[in-house]
């Protein structure tokens, strides 16, 4: 019993996580709130959190190298715009490699901006934002107006998708040519608690994954192993911490943050590609509806890392999914909620925090009364979910961060002397 | 500082501008259009009386947005909620000047005062975020965009709605204000009756203006600001306390950016609607950037971006995508800040090489 208690003591956010996953599961065991755990919300969540995903891989890239990039945006907007033209025209995997091009060249010019001009980086980055929404808005009018579906707004449909695979034996996958057993749906299927929800889980992950999903997954590994094992990643990281030190060794400091920044840029693109291609294939305005944005947010509280860009997309998708896919569901949240601030508020009034305690205490009860009196949450504010976890999960995350020292500062050519 | 640097430094927008127009041409011939058919179209329709008329209307919000940005960009931070900030305060204010029977005077004003006041505190949000949670404040503010927009449309649709006349239907705008919470329009007092109605809010901008150089250059609390923004600690050392100023520079910049909606709101539409033009705090960064902070700057900035928006409406008659306005604005911010920067930088090392000079002079 001591060692339990001693190991809360220790880990402390991981018992937290711990809780607020038990209670998750247990909601999701009530009928209306199933949606929670189910494949089909897992598989949305992949869905619509790898194009946060791949833009905060790049920003990773960018900040790194000592930029911040706030114009992750409208790189992406570029990527959905190129990606859908070219899509449109010659197949999805044209579109691909057209979005990355599309936000690659709007890295660069944040690069030519903040490295070469060493122009404020946030400044350099609203300016991106709003050249590219203006870009692609005199694009679409170039390119569409003669074209039955598209406009000013939006692009005609795309033609094509990108195939798709399930894993053999466990999602119901080919092997050999046969098909096999769906395991993992006919676990979902038992309603056990713990073994369905983790079997929706896996399911939702393993089944009909696309080929580009796949590949954007598996650059959070490649991304991992070029930034933390390869010299060229040492030398990157290098220049965002201590750009004077880096130059006295030898490394040519402008090209570091221009290969890092440009690359944000075509990672980004990618996204973009992505959100068109397997989301929603068609370009419309205004689609990336502020995913830059929250990349960027993933990137901090993901303090900087591959994993916690991964772990952050999760959340951002999974609130996504949840306001796209089941209303009910949402309202489940309610009540989750609830039960952590009470838990939260018990903890900090042991504690001696009274007046944090006693808040938190207020809220649950205020969470708690509106989830009695309710039977869902409004539509306007399910839509801002994943914006809002953003600033509760920053505020609370914010002070333990690390980030790269010099990042945001601009850095001139030989400034050490 | 040397003449010519503060000629060269004067006309640094002219410059950037004139780049701008070189890559807007180049973009024209490349879509196969004739660039100075363009440029001579806008101009002509851009100064017509109608279209200034229009391009002032359009400059207040406008100018009034730049101006709460640039409180922000004075001690160093980027509020980029004036989106979020300014369609909350207008809504609320809307509701507010609906419901209440006042005198003319005060019945306007208090619509301002809500509008203000709305704003302010959705914008102090992000700076107590920021002294106490140590949440960077263009993450913070960008997310309250989306989350003012969210509440924006669920009072909207389910709280101030107005019922149809057989009370059945609910249409997601806010009531008239009553004609003391109107303000009327200028041109009887300029006697230019024959021309569109000139919003009287302009007025309005003009006191913004006044107040923001007031503050920024006048008080000590702008003092603070203005050395916050320049050298944090050195401004820390003489006294000023980084924290209480980041929360009142955010609670002045909302506050100032909760009447970018005024001149819609009492002068035109006299009601919060779907309608309510947005964008206008984005629009504002790109002024305040082009105006560099500087009140007559900003003011010229926000009349150039309504001159563009108004002029190139005629484009589309003649064959000539508008949109080109939208690539145009990218542009000029663009290289605007490029050949800010650039400008400074050089004068920069201009002037260290002149005080050296002098210091070599005197040993």
């Amino acid at each position: 019993m001591s060692n339990f208690l001693n190991f809360i003591k220790d880990n402390k956010e991981k018992t937290f996580f711990i809780f607020i996953l038990f209670w998750l599961l247990v909601i999701a065991q009530i009928e209306t709130y199933s949606q929670l755990t189910t494949s089909g919300t897992f598989a949305a969540t992949m869905r619509l959190a790898i194009p946060i995903l791949l833009a905060g891989l790049g920003g990773i890239f960018s900040e790194r190298s000592g930029v911040v990039n706030i114009g992750l945006e409208g790189m992406m907007i570029m990527g959905t715009w190129f990606g859908a033209w070219a899509a449109w025209l010659y197949g999805p995997w044209w579109g691909v490699a057209a979005g990355i091009f599309g936000g690659l060249i709007f890295g660069l010019i944040h690069a030519i901006a903040t490295v070469s001009f060493q122009v404020d980086h946030i400044v350099s980055g609203v300016a991106i934002n709003i050249l590219a929404a203006g870009t692609a808005r005199f694009f679409s009018v170039v390119a569409y107006a003669n074209e039955s579906q598209g406009g000013a707004t939006q692009s005609p449909r795309i033609s094509g998708e990108i195939s798709s695979f399930s894993l053999p034996f466990l999602s119901g996958g080919t092997f050999l040519g046969n098909e096999t057993i769906d395991l993992l749906r006919n676990l979902e299927d038992l309603n056990l608690f713990f073994i369905s929800d983790i079997s929706g889980l896996l399911g939702g992950l393993t089944r009909d994954i696309s080929y580009l999903s796949f590949i954007a997954l598996s650059l959070v590994p490649i991304c991992m192993w070029v930034l933390w094992s390869t010299p060229f990643g040492l030398q990157l990281r290098s220049v965002g911490e201590f750009p004077v030190g880096s130059e006295s060794l030898g490394i040519n400091v402008y090209l570091m943050k221009y290969i890092g920044v440009t690359l944000s840029g075509a990672f980004s693109g990618l996204a973009g590609a992505y959100l068109v291609i397997e989301s929603s294939g068609i370009y419309r305005e205004n689609q990336t509806g502020g995913r830059g944005f929250i990349a960027l947010a993933s990137v901090i509280f993901g303090n900087w890392r591959p994993t916690g860009v991964l772990m952050g997309s999760g959340l951002f998708g999974y609130a996504d999914a949840l306001q796209l896919r089941s209303e009910e569901s949402v309202h489940g949240l309610l009540l989750l909620i609830s039960i952590v601030l009470l838990a939260l508020s018990i903890y900090l009034l042991f504690n001696k925090k009274s007046r944090n305690g006693a808040i938190s205490l207020l809220m649950a009860f205020g969470f708690g009364i509106w989830f009695l009196n309710s039977t869902s949450v409004p539509n306007e504010f399910v839509y801002f979910t994943p914006h809002i976890t953003t600033l509760v999960v920053l505020s609370f995350a914010s002070q333990r961060l690390r980030m790269p020292k010099s990042v945001g500062q601009p850095y001139k050519k030989g400034e050490g002397g | 500082m040397k003449i010519y640097l503060k000629i060269l430094s004067f006309f640094t927008p002219v410059i950037a501008l004139a780049i701008s127009f070189g890559l807007t041409t180049f973009i024209l011939i490349m879509i196969d259009r004739d660039p100075v058919e363009t440029f001579t179209l806008m101009f002509d329709y851009g100064t017509t009386g109608k279209s200034i008329v229009s391009i002032l209307n359009r400059s207040i919000p406008l100018y009034i947005s730049a101006v709460a940005v640039a409180v922000g960009f004075k001690m160093g931070m980027f509020n980029i909620g004036v989106e979020g900030q300014y369609i909350l305060g207008a809504l609320i204010a809307a509701q507010v000047g609906a419901v209440l029977i006042l005198p003319r005077p005060l019945h306007v004003l208090t619509i301002f005062i809500v509008a203000a006041v709305v704003s302010g505190i959705w914008a102090g949000i992000s700076g107590y975020l920021k002294v106490k949670k140590g949440v960077h404040e263009v993450i913070s503010t960008i997310m309250l965009n989306y989350i003012g927009a969210g509440i924006v449309a669920y009072l909207l649709a389910n709280v101030f709605f107005e019922k149809d006349e057989n009370n059945s239907l609910k249409v997601p705008q806010t009531n008239y204000l009553l004609e003391s919470g109107q303000l009327p329009p200028l041109n009887n007092i300029l006697g230019i009756e024959d021309l569109p109605n000139l919003n009287s809010f302009i007025v309005g901008a003009v006191f913004v203006g006044i107040f923001y150089y007031w503050l920024v250059w006048k008080t000590s609390l702008g003092f603070d600001l203005r050395a916050t923004g320049l050298n944090p600690v050195a401004a820390k050392f003489s006294g000023a306390d980084p924290n209480k100023l980041i929360v009142l520079a955010m609670l002045i910049s909302g506050g100032i950016a909760g009447l970018v909606g005024m001149s819609n709101l009492v002068g035109y539409f006299h009601r919060y609607t779907i309608d309510f033009p947005t964008g206008l705090g984005f629009a504002g960064i790109t002024v305040a950037l082009l105006g560099r902070n500087h009140p007559v700057g900003m003011a010229l900035g926000a009349l150039l971006i309504s001159f563009l928006e108004r002029s190139s409406q005629i484009l589309d008659l003649n064959n000539i995508p508008k949109e080109i306005e939208r690539i145009m604005q990218g542009i000029v911010i663009l290289v605007v800040v490029v050949s800010y920067e650039v400008v400074r930088r050089y004068i920069l090392t201009q002037e260290v090489k002149l005080a050296s000079r002098m210091v070599d002079k005197d040993e």
